[in-house]
């Protein structure tokens, strides 16, 4: 009785440390995020329901490339279904029981049936996840996939993706153990296929080092799917939940659309017609024109940033990257997200508030001119990301800057912007000349 | 040949407005291969009598390329000034020749005042074939060719229309084939985003050398493509492999012009 109540005591304390952590971890992904300007994307509930359903929940886009979609599907079913043993391992937990779910449907079959079958399924799935797993590093270190093995994941990317997979075979291998043993300890009361077929090799072991096997993988599988839970807003792998309200509030435009900037618009009214009747601008503050930082992008850049889980499809259509440029769409979400960590620690280390540390998202380390330059702005990275994110968006937001706020232009862009001024065409030519086309 | 163009101007003058504004682009009035489609559309328009007009001179860019290189001054200062063009003549509906000035009159024009029914030439040349306008007289000079169609981002991605120009070929008695690399995987011809106006940044190829490959790759007769700067990075990249002798670039509009007989190549 005592031993139960320190137990329960300990899961107690366990959970609720490892809780606080983890949400600790995910309120600084929401300070973050909340960073960025205000932008709109809540119209269209209905499209944006249905957005989320194929694209997040149904994973719509992963299905262009077939076999990464299916192996990926099957780590996606299994995390899902798993929770549900997790159910029983959180009362057990608390209350000190054991199988509570099995013992407590002792008389109503049907549901022990169901039970049973749960476990079951979540079993087979483990065993097809593990495989996966497996598959996953066999493809990134030994097949060398290039989208893998790009500079950007070059250091701590590279080792992100391997605790994932690491932490996913701990927790599929404690699994095992746990509900092995459990089988053995109860001689296949249980009725686990898989785990009953691993028990048979505990046969003739002492029932107390059986009992405590058994309690090593329980805590085992606790301790990784809490380990999880705290990694994760460290890591890549947000995306398991932040695909969900990132493909709800996409970009419901056509991919082709960059926004027309009201204060420009303003400012250009006025140019033409200095009476023109101009709606006042939102603040007082000098506008700023385009994005140098995370605070000039939108929370929804932000947001996109966090969900990335660094795949790198967009980055293997690039033509820009295809052809040996520098620029990598990845690269541009990977140092968004940096920089907005960067900025989380400082402002940590001064009470929460931020004073400017006299660098931002371009050069300092992070997105060069070199690589926004290269963008022909082709879609081809937003046409391919799974969840919906836009590089894009990015990239001309900081363009803008470079530009109107910096004048850090190429000599053959301001020639072109010259004439766009005064002769209304990119190139040199008289006005009077557009219509010579129709002289053979 | 000198062909006949109304301009809107004329048109005004005489008290008449046009069923459709052919907005020309910068490319389609300077370019002196773009010109080639430009002459090529208007063959067409001409042929069936269609009440089209341009604008002539009082057309200016769009702004797209100052637009995609970061100047949103210098776009909208020229959007605005079409825009009072194009409502000072009551303009409805625009066809237009080129895919950039195509998605930016459609999308990004209305926010500033300048709401108008836009088709890109492949939309309208598809709307023409399926109501049996166009007939060719002379799609067997096609017969046996191997057509590869090459999408434009700024059609394809950027407005999801890959079919349109697909079904114009289709009229040709032709073999289309499709790249490696097609519809939503279309690879880029590097000349969007304004890089069309200056040096590539420093890379193993150009983009319109890996497009080339891409297209040569198919073993094709014609490079078809419906956008005038695809057009150029296309034939650029033909030529730097030494293959324009056997393999042509067109803009469907060419196409079908040559199809129906109009003559001009």
């Amino acid at each position: 009785m005592v031993l139960t109540v320190i137990q329960s005591l300990c899961f107690i304390l366990f959970v609720g440390g490892c809780g606080y952590i983890a949400f600790r971890g995910f309120r600084n992904v929401y300070l973050n995020i909340m960073l960025g300007r205000s932008a709109d994307y809540t119209d269209h509930p209905g499209e944006r329901w249905k957005t989320m359903l194929m694209v997040a929940l149904g994973q719509k886009k992963m299905f262009k490339r077939p076999v990464a979609a299916m192996l990926h599907l099957v780590i996606y079913v299994s995390f899902v279904i798993t929770q549900v043993e997790l159910i029983e391992i959180f009362i057990d937990g608390v209350f000190g029981t054991h199988r509570i779910i099995f013992h407590a449907w002792e008389h109503i079959l049907v549901l022990r049936g169901l039970y049973v079958f749960a476990i079951n399924l979540i079993e087979v799935l483990s065993v097809l996840t593990f495989i996966v797993t497996v598959a996953f590093l066999y493809r990134r270190d030994m097949l060398k996939l290039p989208r893998f093995n790009k500079p950007e994941m070059k250091g701590w990317p590279n080792m992100d993706a391997h605790i994932i997979l690491f932490l996913e075979m701990f927790l599929i291998t404690n699994i095992f153990i746990m509900n092995s043993f459990d089988m053995a300890a109860a001689h296949g009361e249980y009725g686990f296929w898989i785990s009953g077929m691993i028990a048979h090799n505990w046969e003739g072991l002492n029932e107390g080092l059986i009992e405590v096997f058994e309690k090593i993988g329980w805590w085992g599988h606790l301790a990784g799917v809490f380990g999880f839970l705290m990694y994760l807003a460290h890591s890549k792998h947000l995306h398991i939940l932040l695909a969900f309200p990132n493909t709800y509030f996409s970009r419901l435009t056509p991919k082709g659309y960059i926004n027309n900037m009201p204060e420009v618009t303003r400012e250009v009214k006025l140019m033409l017609d200095p009476n023109a009747q101009v709606e006042p601008a939102a603040s007082d503050a000098p506008a700023k024109f385009g994005a140098k930082d995370i605070f000039d992008l939108t929370w929804k850049n932000l947001l996109d940033a966090y969900t990335c889980t660094e795949c790198g499809r967009c980055t293997a259509q690039c033509p820009a990257n295809m052809t040996g440029k520098l620029l990598s769409p990845r690269k541009i979400m990977m140092d968004t997200r940096d920089r907005m960590e960067e900025v989380r620690e400082k402002m940590d280390a001064n009470k929460g508030v931020w004073v400017d540390d006299g660098k931002n998202l371009i050069e300092n380390g992070y997105i060069s001119v070199e690589e926004l330059r290269a963008c022909t702005t082709c879609n081809a990275c937003v046409e391919e990301c799974p969840v919906n994110i836009s590089p894009l968006d990015i990239i001309m937001q900081l363009r803008r800057s470079l530009i109107m706020e910096d004048s850090n232009s190429p000599n053959e862009w301001n020639g072109m912007f010259a004439n766009l001024e005064n002769n209304g065409a990119p190139w040199q030519f008289s006005p009077q000349d557009r219509l010579n086309w129709e002289k053979a | 040949m000198d062909i006949k163009v109304p301009t809107m101007a004329e048109m005004a003058a005489n008290g008449q407005k046009p069923d459709v504004l052919f907005w020309v682009g910068c490319s389609g009035s300077f370019d002196q291969r773009a010109q080639r489609i430009t002459r090529a559309f208007v063959k067409i328009l001409n042929h069936l009598n269609i009440k089209y007009a341009v604008l002539g001179t009082e057309e200016s860019c769009t702004g797209d390329p100052a637009k995609r290189a970061g100047n949103e001054f210098v776009y909208q200062m020229l959007a605005m000034q079409n825009i009072e063009v194009m409502n000072n003549y009551g303009v409805q509906e625009i066809v237009t020749t080129c895919p950039h000035c195509f998605n930016i009159l459609k999308n990004e024009y209305p926010a500033l005042g300048g709401k108008y029914r836009v088709r890109h030439h492949a939309q309208y040349l598809q709307e023409l074939i399926d109501q049996g306008k166009i007939k060719l007289t002379d799609a067997t000079s096609f017969k046996g060719k191997r057509i590869t169609y090459h999408d434009s981002c700024y059609l394809g991605r950027a407005n999801e229309i890959y079919e349109a120009p697909r079904k114009v070929l289709e009229l040709l008695d032709a073999e289309l084939v499709e790249m490696k690399s097609c519809k939503t995987k279309g690879l880029c011809c590097g000349a969007g985003g304004a890089q069309m106006f200056k040096e590539e940044e420093h890379g193993k190829l150009r983009i319109n050398e890996a497009r080339t490959l891409e297209a040569l790759e198919v073993q094709p007769d014609i490079v078809a493509s419906a956008c005038p700067f695809c057009n150029t990075m296309l034939t650029d990249g033909v030529k730097g492999k030494d293959m324009q002798v056997s393999v042509k670039v067109f803009d469907i509009a060419e196409l079908i012009a040559q199809g129906q007989g109009l003559d001009g190549f």
